[in-house]
C-alpha cells in the first residue's frame, strides 16, 4: 500500500518533468517574495568551492555554465552556449557564447571569462574539490601540478567562441560543462575579494545576492538583466538559517515560510505523513542516491567472493526501509533507477539467511568470522548499521560497529588495512551529474582503488574498467543507445563480483506552502537540489 | 561501621543507597534480570510503519527505534553506566589523589610544575577535550572511561594538594620529621590516613560526574559504540524521536538523575560525617 | 599591586599557550585527512598533494604549530577547511547568541542559586531549607541534556508555553538560559546558604543585630556582601563549564551559537575552527579566573592578594 503510494508519487514527478519540456510555465506569474529556511549555515557562494547540497541549487541561481539541465529533468540543454560542435574524432568541442550577457556587475560575459574560469577551478591554489572533473582536458597534469598557469587545451577562438580539446573522447564532458564547478565567475570580482569571494559572489544568474548576514540570513534579489527573458519570477528569496526544522515546519503552516529547505525531519516523518494538513504541500520525488554497504575485497575473508555474496544475500533491506519509515525504496544494484542505463529486470541477490550460510560454509566459514563496520555517528546511521549487524550475526558474521565523525570515518574508508565493511549513510554517492559514469569511475573504478580514494571497497576489475573507458568515448548523439546499453551492463557485472551490498534509494521530501506554484517537479529537481528557485513562483 | 550506620539514619541517603544497590545487582545480574536479550531487534517490536511501541506488554517500558525492548536495555545500561563511572571515576581518584599528593608533598619544582599543569587543565573546556580525545582514539567502553578520568581528576588533585600543604604545616608531621621519620614514612603512615576521609568523599561524588560525562558523550555520539546499551546512547540514540516517543527519553533520563543524585547524596552525607573540619558545624 | 596584576596577566599567558598547544597537539593526532577532506572525492592524488602543501599540512608539527602562534598573534585564526571562511568571522557571527545565552544562563543562575541560598540560610533546618537544598541537589545531579529535552517536552510540547526552540526573540532565549540556569543555580545556594550561615555566626553580625539595626537591614548590607564573596570566583570558573553546557544546550534547542559550530567542526574536523572556538574559550575562562582574583580582595579586603 505504501510503497503503490509511493512510485504513484514518482511516476507523477516523471509525468509533469515532461510536460515542462519547453521550459515555459503559462501560468506562472512574476513578483513577491518567499522565504526559505535552512539549519545549517550556508558554507560558500563560491562555484568552484561549494560542494553540499545546500548551497549546490543556490549557486546555480547565481551563476551559470555552458550547459544546464531542462527544469525538474535530467535532460541536458544549452545554456551560456547558444550553440557548440563536437569533433569528428569526439575531442575538440567549440562552444559558441550568448552575446550581451552581464555579469551582475553590469560587464559583459566573454569567452576569456571561460577560460578563466574552468582555469581557476583546476589551480591548485583555489583548492577546489571539482577539480578532477576536468582532468579529461589536455594540459590537465600540468595544471593540477601547479607547473603551467594555464590549461593548454583551452583555447579563445573570439570573444564569444572557445574552443576545448580533451585527451580522448569523453561522453561525460558536456555534463561536465552544466556543473557548478565550471560556472563562469568574472575575473575583477575574483581578484577583488580573494579568498572571500564565497561571501561576495558576482555572476551571471537568475538572481544576485543582496545581504549575506552570517549565521541569519541570506537575500537573493532577481536579476532584472538576466539573459532568459521572463526569468526568474521572484522578485526576492530570502534563506534563514539556523532554523530548527521541526520550527520551520510549524511557520510554514503558518504561512510564515514558504519551503522548508532540509525537509521532514526523520522523527517527525510518520505523524507528518498521516497528517491531513500536510499531505497536500508534500512533493515526494527521486534522488539519484544510493545507500550501500562496501565490502573492502582486499582483505581477507572479503577477498572470497562468496562472502561478499553471502553478506549481500543475509541482509533483509526491507526491514531497514521500515526502520526508516519507509523513506527510500530497496535497492539492489548501484544505479538509482531514475539514472539512465538503471536494469529493472535485474533482480539481484534475493533475501535468502540459508542460502547465505551454505555460501559461507563453502568458503569455509560455518563458524563465522569477526570483523568490523564503520559507520557515521549521526541518526539513522548508526541505527541502520545495528540493523545490519544484526541480519549479519544471524548467519554468523559477528560485526563490530564502529560509530564516528564523519571525516574520520572517510579517513578508514579510503585505507587498504582499514575498515572492512563501510555503511555509506550520510555520506552515500548523490550524483555530481545525472550520468552513469559518475557512479563508476570515483567509486568503483580502479583509479580510486587508492588509499585516501573513495572506492571504499578497493574493488578493481580491469575488464570493467576497459568497458567504462569504451562507453565513456561514446560521444556521439547516435551512440547515445548503445553507451547506455554498455553501461547497464558494466554495473550488473559488477554485482556479479558483489563488492557493495546496495542497501536503498532515499526518496526525497519537499514541504512547500501552498501559495507556492509552479510544476512539482521544481521542487524535487533531480538536478538543482533541492529546488529549481528559478522558475518557481507564487500563486 | 559507625559512619554507615550514621548515614542509614538519614532518610534520603538511605533511599540513595537502597537505589544504587538495587542498579548494582541489577548490573551485575543483567541475563537473568532483564526479560529479553538487550540486542534482540523484533519484528513484532515496531509497528508496521516501523514505529517503536508505547510502553505495554509484552514490553513493559516500549520498544526503542529498532525494536529492542526498552527495559532489557535499560538493565544491561546500568552495566555499562556503572562500570564506566566506576571505573573513570577510580583512575580520576587515583590520578588526583598522585599529583596532588606528589605536588603537596615534594613541593620545589617538581611540585610547582604540577600545579601548573593542574591550571592548565583547568583551563580547558573540559567537554571539547573529552570530545576532542574520543574523536582521537576510537571509541570503546574502556577508552571511554580513560577519557573522562584525564579530564575529571584536575580538580581532585587541587583538592589533595591543599589538604597535603596543610596537613604537612601541622604539628604532628613536623615532629615526625625532626624524629628522623623517612619522607615516605610519613607520606604513608601520617599524611595518606589523613587524606583517606576527603579521598573517599571525592570518590563517591566523583561517580556522579562521571556517570554524567559518559551520559553526555555517548549522548554527542563519541561514547559508548553501538549496541551496547548505556544509559547515554539510549537516549542519543531516540533524541530526535523524543516529542513522538518520549519514554525512549524519560526512562533513561529519570535512572540517569536517579543514580547521580543517589551517588551526591551520599557523597555528601560522607563528607559531613567524615570531615573534620566540618565536625560540630551543621 | 601592579606586580601582582602583571604576573598574573604573564601566567595567564602561559596557560593559554599550553592549551592551544594541547589542542593542535591532539588535532594533529587525529587520523583524519583534511587535504583530503577539502579535496572532494573526486580528486586525484596531486590535487590532494597539492591542497596538503598548500594548507601547510606537510610540515612537521612544530612548524605548524609555530606558524598558528604567529598568526595568532596578529589576531588571525586562519580559514575554515570547510567554509574557507576566516574563523574570527565564524566565531564572530556565533558569538552573540551564545553570549546572550551565557549571559542569561548565568544571570538566572545567580538569581536563582542566591536568593535560595539565602531563604535556605535564613530558614535554617525548616522544611523550606530541606526541600530547597534537595531540589538544588537534583539540579546538579542532572545532566543538561536530560534537562534540556525534559524542558522542552512539557513547557515546548506539552504546554506550548515557549517557542520550539531556535534563535529569535526574548522568548526563544528564555527556556534555554532558564535550562542552564536552573541546573547551574544548585552550586551556587548550596555555596551561599553555607557562607551565610558562616557569616551570621560571626561577632560584627551579632554587634549590627544588638545595635538595633533592622533584620533586612543586616541581612542585607552586611551578610550578604560578605557571604557572596566566595561566589565570585565561582562565576570564573563557570564559564568553563557553561561552554562545555552550550554544545549541548545549543544543540538541543537549535541555538546557533559557538557550542553549535564547535560540534559541526568536529564532526567534519575542521581543525581551525576547533582550534579557534579551544583558544576563545580557553582565554574566556582565563579571563574568569583572572577578573575573579581582581575582584575579591576589592570586595574583600581582608584577603592578602600576596599570598596567592
Amino acid at each position: 500500500m505504501n510503497r503503490k503510494a509511493l512510485s504513484l508519487a514518482i511516476a507523477a514527478t516523471l509525468f509533469a518533468g515532461n510536460l515542462l519540456a519547453d521550459d515555459f510555465d503559462p501560468n506562472a506569474k512574476d513578483g513577491g517574495a518567499a522565504v526559505i529556511t535552512y539549519q545549517n549555515d550556508v558554507a560558500t557562494l563560491d562555484p568552484a568551492i561549494g560542494y553540499d547540497w545546500q548551497n549546490w541549487s543556490m549557486i546555480k541561481s547565481l551563476f551559470d555554465g555552458l550547459m544546464d539541465y531542462k527544469p525538474g529533468t535530467t535532460e541536458l540543454t544549452k545554456n551560456l552556449a547558444s550553440d557548440y560542435s563536437i569533433s569528428e574524432d569526439g575531442t575538440v568541442y567549440t562552444f559558441t557564447l550568448k552575446k550581451g550577457v552581464k555579469f551582475h556587475n553590469g560587464r559583459e560575459l566573454k569567452a576569456s571569462d571561460v577560460k578563466y574560469s574552468l582555469e581557476r577551478t583546476v589551480n591548485p591554489k583555489t583548492q577546489s574539490p571539482g577539480a578532477g572533473f576536468f582532468s579529461s582536458i589536455v594540459g590537465y597534469e600540468d595544471m593540477a601540478a601547479s607547473k603551467a598557469e594555464q590549461l593548454a587545451g583551452i583555447e579563445v577562438v573570439d570573444d564569444y567562441t572557445v574552443r576545448i580539446t580533451l585527451k580522448s573522447a569523453n561522453a561525460t564532458f558536456l555534463q561536465v560543462m552544466a556543473i557548478n564547478f565550471s560556472f563562469v565567475v568574472p575575473k575583477e570580482e575574483v581578484e577583488k575579494w580573494g579568498a572571500d569571494f564565497g561571501k561576495h559572489p558576482v555572476g551571471t544568474g537568475a538572481y544576485s545576492l543582496a545581504e549575506w548576514k552570517l549565521g541569519q540570513q541570506i537575500l537573493f534579489k532577481k536579476n532584472p538583466d538576466y539573459f532568459k527573458a521572463g526569468l526568474p519570477h521572484l522578485d526576492s528569496i530570502a534563506f534563514e538559517v539556523g532554523q530548527d526544522p521541526m520550527v520551520a515546519l510549524l511557520r510554514l503552516q503558518k504561512g510564515e515560510v514558504d519551503i522548508a529547505g532540509d525537509g521532514v525531519p526523520p522523527a517527525k516523518f510518520l505523524e507528518f505523513k498521516n497528517d491531513p494538513k500536510f499531505k497536500s504541500l508534500v512533493v515526494t520525488g527521486d534522488q539519484l542516491q544510493t545507500g550501500y554497504l562496501t565490502l573492502k575485497t582486499t582483505l581477507p575473508p572479503f577477498d572470497n567472493l562468496k562472502v561478499r555474496q553471502a553478506v549481500n544475500m543475509a541482509i533483509s533491506k526491507d526491514r531497514i526501509v521500515r526502520i526508516i519509515n519507509g523513506r527510500a525504496v530497496p535497492a539492489n544494484q548501484p544505479l538509482p533507477p531514475a539514472m539512465p542505463g538503471y536494469d529493472k529486470d535485474y533482480k539481484g541477490y534475493a533475501y535468502d539467511v540459508e542460502g547465505a550460510k551454505k555460501l559461507l560454509a563453502e568458503a569455509g566459514f560455518d563458524k563465522g568470522f569477526d570483523t568490523e563496520m564503520y559507520v557515521m555517528n549521526t541518526d539513522p546511521q548508526p541505527r541502520i548499521a545495528q540493523a545490519i549487524q544484526q541480519d549479519l550475526a544471524k548467519v554468523g558474521v559477528r560485526v563490530k560497529i564502529k560509530s564516528l565523525a564523519q571525516a574520520n570515518v572517510i579517513a578508514a574508508g579510503g585505507s587498504k588495512d582499514q575498515a572492512p565493511m563501510v555503511w555509506s549513510g550520510g555520506m552515500a554517492w548523490i550524483a555530481d551529474f545525472p550520468d552513469p559514469s559518475n557512479f563508476y569511475g570515483p567509486i568503483l573504478g580502479c583509479d580510486s582503488a587508492v588509499d585516501g580514494g573513495w572506492n571504499w571497497a578497493l574493488y578493481c576489475n580491469k575488464s570493467l574498467d576497459a568497458l567504462a573507458a569504451k562507453a565513456d568515448s561514446m560521444a556521439k548523439p547516435e551512440q547515445q543507445a548503445e553507451r547506455t546499453a554498455l553501461w547497464k551492463k558494466i554495473f550488473i557485472d559488477v554485482m556479479a563480483d558483489a563488492p557493495w551490498v546496495p542497501i536503498f534509494n532515499e526518496q526525497r521530501f519537499t514541504v512547500r506552502s501552498s501559495r507556492m506554484g509552479g510544476s512539482d517537479a521544481l521542487y524535487v529537481d533531480p538536478v538543482h537540489i533541492p529546488v529549481n528557485y528559478n522558475y518557481i513562483y507564487l500563486k | 561501621m559507625k559512619v554507615l550506620r550514621a548515614l542509614v539514619r538519614r532518610p534520603a541517603v538511605a533511599l540513595s543507597l537502597l537505589y544504587i544497590v538495587i542498579v548494582v545487582l541489577l548490573a551485575l545480574f543483567a541475563p537473568w534480570m532483564s526479560p529479553y536479550d538487550p540486542s534482540e531487534q523484533f519484528v513484532e517490536g515496531l509497528s508496521l510503519e516501523g514505529a517503536p511501541l508505547p510502553p505495554d506488554t509484552p514490553y513493559l517500558l516500549g520498544t526503542d527505534l529498532l525494536g529492542r525492548d526498552l527495559l532489557s536495555r535499560l538493565i544491561y545500561g546500568a552495566r555499562t553506566s556503572l562500570f564506566i563511572g566506576l571505573l573513570a571515576n577510580g583512575l580520576a581518584v587515583l590520578i588526583g589523589t598522585l599529583v596532588g599528593l606528589s605536588a603537596g608533598f615534594l613541593r620545589g619544582w617538581v611540585g610547582s610544575t604540577l600545579m601548573r599543569f593542574t591550571d592548565l587543565m583547568m583551563a580547558f573546556p573540559a567537554l571539547l577535550l573529552a570530545i576532542a580525545l574520543s574523536a582521537i582514539f576510537q571509541p570503546s567502553v574502556w577508552i571511554v572511561a580513560l577519557v573522562i578520568a584525564m579530564v575529571n581528576w584536575v580538580q581532585i588533585a587541587r583538592v589533595i594538594y591543599s589538604e597535603t600543604i596543610a596537613l604537612s604545616a601541622r604539628d604532628f608531621v613536623a615532629v615526625e620529621r625532626t624524629l628522623g621519620a623517612s619522607s615516605l614514612r610519613i607520606l604513608f603512615s601520617h599524611l595518606l590516613p589523613h587524606l583517606l576521609p576527603t579521598i573517599l568523599v571525592w570518590a563517591t561524588l566523583g561517580i556522579s560526574t562521571t556517570v554524567l560525562l559518559e551520559a553526555t558523550l555517548s549522548y554527542l555520539g563519541v561514547g559508548v559504540q553501538p549496541p551496547t546499551p548505556s544509559w547515554g546512547n539510549i537516549i542519543f540514540e531516540s533524541q530526535t524521536y523524543f516529542t513522538s516517543a518520549p519514554w525512549l527519553v524519560f526512562f533513561p533520563g529519570i535512572a540517569i538523575v536517579l543514580l547521580s543524585l543517589a551517588f551526591n547524596l551520599v557523597g555528601d552525607a560522607l563528607r559531613d560525617e567524615l570531615d573534620p573540619t566540618l565536625q560540630g558545624r551543621s | 599591586m601592579l606586580a601582582f596584576i602583571s604576573r598574573r596577566i604573564g601566567y595567564s599567558l602561559l596557560i593559554l599557550l599550553g592549551v592551544t598547544f594541547i589542542t593542535y597537539l591532539l588535532l594533529f593526532m587525529l587520523p583524519a585527512d583534511p587535504a583530503r577532506q577539502i579535496a572532494g572525492r573526486s580528486a586525484t592524488p596531486e590535487v590532494v598533494a597539492g591542497i596538503r602543501m598548500q594548507l601547510g599540512l606537510d610540515l612537521p608539527f612544530y612548524q605548524q604549530y609555530a606558524n598558528y602562534l604567529g598568526n595568532l598573534v596578529q589576531g588571525d585564526l586562519g580559514r575554515s577547511y570547510i567554509q574557507r571562511s576566516p574563523v574570527t568571522e565564524l566565531i564572530g557571527a556565533r558569538l552573540r547568541p551564545s553570549l546572550e545565552l551565557m549571559a542569561a544562563g548565568i544571570g538566572f543562575e545567580l538569581l536563582i542559586g542566591i536568593s535560595l541560598g539565602v531563604i535556605a540560610a535564613l530558614r535554617r533546618d525548616s522544611w523550606a531549607d530541606k526541600a530547597l537544598m534537595a531540589l538544588s541537589f537534583i539540579g546538579v545531579s542532572a545532566p543538561q541534556f536530560i534537562a534540556a529535552m525534559l524542558f522542552l517536552y512539557f513547557f515546548a510540547v506539552q504546554l506550548d508555553w515557549f517557542p520550539m526552540g531556535g534563535y529569535g526573540g526574548f522568548e526563544h532565549l528564555l527556556l534555554p538560559a532558564l535550562t542552564l540556569g536552573i541546573l547551574g543555580s544548585g552550586w551556587y545556594s548550596r555555596m551561599v546558604r553555607s557562607s551565610m550561615i558562616e557569616v551570621l555566626h560571626q561577632d560584627f553580625i551579632r554587634t549590627a543585630r544588638a545595635k538595633g539595626l533592622s533584620r533586612v537591614r543586616v541581612v542585607l548590607r552586611h551578610v550578604l556582601p560578605n557571604a557572596i564573596v566566595p561566589v565570585i570566583p565561582m562565576i570564573g570558573i563557570d564559564i568553563g563549564i557553561f561552554m562545555g553546557g552550550l554544545v549541548v544546550v545549543e544543540s538541543v534547542f537549535g541555538w546557533p551559537g559557538i557550542g553549535q559550530l564547535t560540534w559541526q567542526a568536529i564532526q567534519q574536523v575542521d581543525i581551525p575552527v576547533i582550534v579557534g572556538v579551544t583558544t576563545v574559550s580557553a582565554v574566556a575562562i582565563v579571563l574568569g579566573n583572572l577578573v575573579a582574583d581582581l575582584v575579591i580582595p576589592w570586595v574583600d579586603p581582608r584577603i592578602d592578594i600576596k599570598k596567592h
